[in-house]
């Protein structure tokens, strides 16, 4: 068991050993898997798992190091090695634990547990999967094949102790449901995996739901086809603007921005979007996948509004980052067991708009619906873009055939002062989400 | 070198009675095959950044996966120790995918070497001491800014690990492996008035400390360095259908999106890939001979035994633009009757073995590399990618260019912005019009993801010519 008593041990111990401050994180889960593909279970994985991580400060130098190994013998050589590899690295005057006054008073119960997550049994959990991958063949004759359905749940607890006097412990659980049917029609075949993932089981869509809409995402990718290469007006489906919000998160980085390898570098303050986009981190929504009650480092989460009408507001930070920058942090340090702290988003999301999804494609003459993309293709040092890409052709306003094997390529400089409208169709399926976007225009390359 | 039965039995309370005896416990509920992997490993990192050394870093990660296959079910379990009743407990868990009826109690296993030692390491980085790593950072950061003074910044990283395998299977074999890996990996950002562009550089594989040379190091150093410096000049890339010509190496990231990951046997068993059925068929062009080699000495794709315990070995995939065979992991092998190829690999412990690549690459030809451009009235030159990513099912693939020069009337002329290049899998390398015989792998910085595992790759191509390929410039 790894309990907060074995790891405020830990941080002792390593003061004792001559560190100047310390840092103890443990998590243990209890995780679940299972694969059905035409209508069989296909594989079938169960664990528990656990590890400890421990990061050390010795005089403004750093080191980290972690295990699954917790006998006293691993413990009492982690804690050694740590302080002593911190004592051979530089001095960053940057790297230190958060001011006391910064942390976390409460650990806030933001109802990240379900007890139904963990109580749910094997044969129900094959069941879900296999009622979702039932739906999808049912949809059509043309869903012809099937790469599964996934059902998966983890029960978690994190612990996180420190030398600045920070003890905090949460339980949290997470359920997913997925699944990727095959549609077919003569030699080709198309795939579209869907699902949803969600802290609460009661939140999931229903196995059905999800069956369906994966199958509808298959079949409307048959018959696709190149267009010939031009600037176009972009919409992309909410499943698609939320990658590119992804991409957006690189920019504001802390790290990319003391780095200097954003675009963003210096906005603060300007604008730097159209009017419309507001882009939001929260990581203190109720039962949501990216809420906890403490970042990595015992700050209290928070609300933090990254774009506001189209003005940057904040770039997303921890504590190192916040030194490097002269600012004070957002509470958006991620942990691993092992490295020093990173930075990442709670749940990230842009505001929606007043568009129906509908609306939004009626509205475009001759234009590239985006469903898909693939590759990775965004530079946050020039904010250049180019990825592959697939989905609908628009003409007059109506899908009029769908479209693959084309890129679209713009800089996000202009992406995002191009954004003309925004849908109101937002619904987080992880921790970040988008609605529908539409973006003035962009490079469609293809034949 | 290490024997890892021995590192195991002493340095954990087990010994081989033990895992006979748990393979019986694996197989108890019947079940067609059991396997179970031992894993130790050690990773560090080292990190410096804005000319300092900012964090060292350690991980031990230990445990042991069991599986069992039941026909075409698999059940899989693990453990994060090395301790007899824990896996005791995951054989019993993995075991429930098999309902067929009761074990016949401890199965015997005798221990095999590996038929190859692909990567005898005199010094294993593992084992060398904080301040010599640092050196090796330092002197490429120092190299770097050097280049160019436009340099600003050098970001250097050191990965290493030193991971001990053992594998025992119900079909009785006890085998074993010790697998040293290192990369180093350096960006240099450049900053010219304003104008910020990015470098990127780096290799290693199944090495010790002696493949970090210091001509090596001012190598990726260098190198990063002027990718960096070039992309300063770098205009709007093409928009459009053109000729591409790929440069040797890393490039060759294009065999494995467009067609390794849709020779993986498991899609192919399921018929979810574009290249399923088509066996025997032409799915490029002649000048096309694809290998997957998972024994090349000390590259980062090589083992001596795959992560199933079974040789690995060379495999052609295509032959003169003809497909010959797919990559089997013990399951598909089990379930299709062809021969195993050792591609069974897996992430960790935690991961279910499948079918994967090793280091992906296809043949010289007999052409020329400035004949090859000479040849080309409109086109991309692309010498550097970053990642790709592909559709098994509709054969769609990208890779994005991170270098690339335009080539006009047969010169190879201005450096472009990164660009991501699209195309189809089965008919990309029909396009194939030319293949130098200038072939090299990769420096060894290559990760492939695969239903979230990811496992070390590499990959090398010869200078090659496609007549046709999409590129998603702004232009």
């Amino acid at each position: 068991m790894i309990t907060t008593d074995l790891l405020s041990d830990i941080v002792k111990q390593a003061i004792k050993r001559g560190a100047t401050d310390a840092e103890a994180v443990g998590v243990e889960s209890t995780e679940f898997h299972v694969e059905v593909r035409l209508g069989e279970v296909e594989k079938l994985q169960e664990a528990a798992s656990r590890g400890v991580g421990l990061r050390v400060l010795y005089q403004g130098r750093q080191a980290s190091i972690s295990t699954s190994d917790t006998s006293p013998q691993a413990i009492d050589e982690l804690i050694s090695s740590a302080v002593e590899m911190a004592k051979l690295t530089s001095v960053d005057e940057a790297a230190a634990l958060p001011a006391r006054d910064e942390l976390a008073r409460e650990t806030a119960d933001l109802g990240l547990y379900d007890p139904d997550v963990g109580e749910l049994t094997t044969d129900r959990k094959i069941e879900m999967a296999r009622s979702a991958e039932e739906a999808a063949r049912g949809a059509d004759p043309r869903i012809a094949n099937s790469e599964g359905s996934a059902c998966s749940t983890a029960v978690r607890n994190a612990i996180l102790v420190t030398s600045a006097g920070f003890t905090g412990e949460y339980q949290s659980t997470t359920c997913a449901l997925t699944v990727a049917p095959i549609a077919k029609e003569g030699a080709q075949m198309q795939v579209a995996a869907w699902g949803d993932r969600q802290c609460a089981l009661a939140s999931l869509d229903p196995p059905e739901t999800l069956g369906r809409e994966a199958a509808r995402r298959a079949l409307r990718k048959l018959n696709a086809r190149k267009v010939t290469t031009r600037e176009a007006p972009v919409v992309f489906e909410s499943s698609a603007a939320e990658e590119l919000l992804d991409d957006f998160f690189v920019a504001v980085d802390g790290y990319s921005i003391f780095r200097r390898a954003s675009f963003l570098l210096g906005r603060l303050g300007e604008t730097i979007a159209a009017p419309g986009l507001t882009v939001i981190d929260d990581g203190r929504m109720r039962c949501r996948l990216g809420s906890r009650p403490f970042d990595g480092e015992g700050l209290a989460t928070r609300r933090t509004v990254v774009v506001e009408n189209g003005v940057l507001k904040n770039y997303l930070l921890n504590t190192y980052t916040a030194r490097k920058l002269g600012l004070r942090s957002t509470a958006n340090a991620t942990r691993a067991l092992t490295g020093a702290p990173a930075v990442g988003f709670g749940n990230f999301f842009i505001a929606p708009g007043v568009y129906q999804a509908d609306e939004i494609i009626a509205s475009v003459k001759n234009g590239f619906y985006v469903t898909e993309m693939i590759g990775f293709g965004f530079n946050a040092v020039t904010g250049d873009f180019s990825r592959g890409a697939s989905g609908w052709w628009i003409e007059d306003g109506k899908l009029a055939f769908p479209v693959e094997e084309v890129t679209i390529a713009g800089n996000f400089r202009d992406i995002l002062r191009g954004i003309e409208m925004i849908g109101d169709d937002l619904r987080f399926r992880g921790r970040s989400a988008a609605p529908t976007i539409k973006i003035d225009r962009m490079m469609v390359s293809g034949e | 070198m290490i024997e890892p039965i021995k590192f195991f039995t002493g340095k954990f309370n087990i010994s081989i009675s033990d895992i006979e005896s748990l393979l019986g416990v694996a197989l108890s509920r019947g079940g067609d095959y059991a396997d179970l992997y031992f894993e130790y490993a050690a990773l560090n990192s080292l990190i410096l950044e804005e000319q300092i050394i900012k964090s060292a870093n350690r991980a031990a990660r230990l445990g042991v996966g069991v599986r069992v296959i039941s026909g075409e079910k698999t059940g899989y379990a693990y453990c994060d120790e090395i301790d007899v009743a824990a896996i005791r407990k995951a054989a019993l868990t993995a075991a429930h995918i098999a309902q067929s009826g009761s074990g016949d109690g401890p199965i015997n296993v005798s221990l095999v070497s590996p038929a190859h030692d692909l990567y005898p390491v005199a010094q294993l980085i593992d084992d060398e001491p904080l301040p010599r790593k640092i050196e090796l950072l330092e002197r490429i950061d120092r190299t770097s800014r050097a280049f160019d003074r436009r340099i600003c910044e050098a970001q250097v990283s050191l990965a290493d690990e030193f991971k001990v395998v053992l594998i025992a299977t119900s079909e009785g074999k006890l085998i074993g492996d010790a697998q040293p890996l290192a990369r180093m990996r350096v960006m240099c950002i450049a900053d010219d008035d304003g104008n910020l562009q990015s470098g990127v550089s780096g290799g290693g594989g199944r090495v010790g400390m002696d493949f970090f040379s210091d001509e090596m190091l001012d190598y990726y150093a260098n190198e990063a360095a002027r990718q960096a410096i070039v992309q300063l000049e770098a205009q709007d890339a093409p928009a459009g259908s053109m000729e591409v010509v790929l440069g040797p190496g890393w490039p060759g990231v294009l065999l494995h999106e467009a067609v390794g990951h849709g020779l993986e046997a498991d899609f192919n068993r399921k018929g979810m890939s574009a290249f399923s059925g088509l066996i025997g068929q032409k799915v490029a062009s002649e000048l096309c001979t694809v290998v997957d080699d998972g024994v090349m000495p000390n590259r980062r794709g090589s083992l001596n035994i795959d992560d199933e315990g079974n040789p690995t070995s060379q495999t052609v995939l295509i032959e003169n633009g003809v497909l010959r065979g797919y990559l089997q992991d013990k399951l598909s092998s089990r379930l299709t009757g062809a021969s195993l190829t050792g591609n069974g690999r897996r992430e960790s412990y935690r991961h279910m073995p499948m079918p994967r690549m090793t280091n992906t690459y296809l043949l010289n030809g007999a052409s020329d590399r400035d004949e090859i451009i000479r040849s080309v009235k409109r086109g991309l030159y692309a010498v550097q990618f970053g990642g790709g990513q592909v559709d098994i099912t509709n054969g769609k693939f990208v890779f994005n260019a991170t270098e690339a020069y335009l080539i006009e009337d047969g010169k190879v002329t201005a450096p472009v912005k990164g660009a991501t290049l699209i195309g189809n899998g089965p008919d990309a390398l029909t396009k194939v019009t030319a293949v130098a015989n200038d072939l090299s792998l990769d420096e060894g910085v290559g990760t492939c993801g695969k239903d979230g595992q990811s496992v070390p790759v590499g990959v090398g191509l010869p200078t090659i010519k496609i007549s046709e390929m999409t590129v998603g410039g702004t232009k």
